[in-house]
């Protein structure tokens, strides 16, 4: 039978980890689904976990006062998403929402950090993952500030 | 210098012809697409390429091609109001001549991609000048591997070629991702940059070939993301805009590096076009 290890090693964002630090991350991890329209977090609230989209979009929401919600970036099958638990105030800077039946894994953030602390390896590692993943999204923001396909001035 | 046959081009390579407006179909609130009747009867061109398009009295401009190659009594068109000649294009309407010099220059090379998977991705216009290679691929889809259609805007409101994505997504031997800079919660589609649905797409990186048009810092972002899946820089293929005003290579206007752009281009590979695109003009 095939373990939420091994399984986690062949995803590309945990590719290439070693065995025990899977073993480690797979204790943390615990399936998410969620409904059509349901909430998967909000702006503001405790950031207490971190997910990896195994099946489903997610749109990532900004509400500013007096509007209505601006889809910042959709995030689709083999993503992974929510890094506001590693860094402070550990509070959701977005609203998450299921745009499809979604099929997550969560991880629990206080165990990642538990994990992370106990073993500087794993945690550099897994930091090193997420840095990959941020530069990736703030180079995609830049470029949509740009505005590059507006008319040219 | 050498004489205009020498340079590949025809001796009325820098008369127009006076082409008939035939339909003017709005695409997006300042981006037409225009029909126009050629006054020989055909009008015959490969993707990618360009004409030089004159309103009488105002300019001449360069605009690509947009209709499928195989329709040959029409010439099609997409133009978007940017300035007075583009302006006056967008204006025009059934029964206004235009002229029309060319087409002009390089071409998408669709026949070397035959047989393997084909990547095109598009961001804003860029839809336009790269529209005809997708007519051609499709007239002959079973020479081909899987095709991916990747297509960017600025938001939903800016989408070109509706009708056309809808057709395209329909297909089952197609993948069409689309997705914009920008949108508010009716949009059911994608929201983020055109490089992401790179990640997306199905195909062979090794066996692939890509034609990216729009932008471009967007063709350079999705080169270097193409390259980052694996496929070479010599399969990667953009077409690039600058200051076209003859045509054939005579006034100099487009020059880039030891290139021009009107008959060495507009369509280049990147592995050919990357080193000049990095020297920075001061």
């Amino acid at each position: 039978m095939t373990t939420l290890a091994e399984i986690l090693g062949t995803h590309p964002f945990f590719f290439g980890m070693r065995p025990e630090h899977l073993d480690i991350i797979a204790r943390c991890a615990t399936p998410a689904d969620f409904g059509t329209g349901k909430t998967i977090f909000t702006a503001g609230d405790e950031a207490d976990a971190c997910y990896l989209l195994l099946d489903g979009d997610v749109a990532l929401e900004l509400v500013a006062p007096g509007q209505g919600p601006h889809v910042i970036e959709t995030l689709h099958s083999g993503e992974i998403f929510g890094w506001s638990w590693l860094v402070e105030p550990y509070r959701w800077m977005f609203d998450a929402q299921a745009l499809t039946e979604v099929r997550a894994i969560r991880f629990d953030a206080k165990c990642l950090w538990a994990a992370k602390e106990a073993d500087p390896q794993l945690g550099f590692d897994l930091l090193r993952r997420f840095v990959a993943v941020i530069v990736d999204r703030m180079q995609a923001a830049r470029m949509q500030l740009m505005d590059i396909y507006g008319a040219p001035r | 210098m050498a004489p205009l046959a020498e340079l590949g081009s025809s001796p009325q390579a820098m008369a127009p012809a006076w082409f008939s407006v035939r339909r003017v179909r709005p695409e997006l609130a300042d981006t037409v697409t225009i029909d126009l009747v050629p006054p020989r009867g055909a009008f015959t061109f490969a993707p990618g390429q360009f004409t030089m398009l004159s309103v009488f009295g105002i300019g001449e401009i360069p605009i690509s091609i947009s209709g499928d190659p195989a329709e040959t009594a029409t010439l099609t068109q997409t133009v978007r109001a940017v300035g007075a000649v583009s302006t006056a294009v967008v204006g025009l309407r059934a029964g206004d001549l235009v002229g029309v010099r060319g087409p002009f220059g390089s071409s998408w090379p669709v026949t070397h991609a035959r047989g393997r998977d084909v990547v095109i991705v598009a961001g804003g216009i860029g839809l336009a000048p790269i529209r005809p290679t997708i007519c051609a691929v499709l007239a002959e889809r079973d020479r081909f591997n899987r095709v991916a259609i990747l297509y960017g805007a600025r938001s939903p409101n800016d989408l070109l070629f509706t009708d056309d994505l809808a057709t395209w997504r329909a297909r089952f031997d197609l993948e069409v991702l689309v997705t914009v800079d920008s949108a508010g919660r009716g949009w059911h589609g994608g929201v983020g940059v055109v490089t992401k649905l790179i990640d997306r797409a199905p195909f062979d990186p090794a066996r692939t070939t890509a034609f990216v048009c729009g932008p471009e810092v967007m063709m350079r972002f999705s080169a270097e993301r193409l390259m980052t899946a694996g496929v070479p820089a010599r399969d990667i293929n953009v077409s690039m805009e600058r200051n076209m005003q003859c045509g054939i290579g005579l006034c100099g206007h487009c020059q880039f590096g030891p290139t021009f752009v009107c008959k060495d281009g507009p369509v280049y590979r990147w592995s050919d076009i990357a080193p000049l695109l990095a020297v920075r003009e001061t």
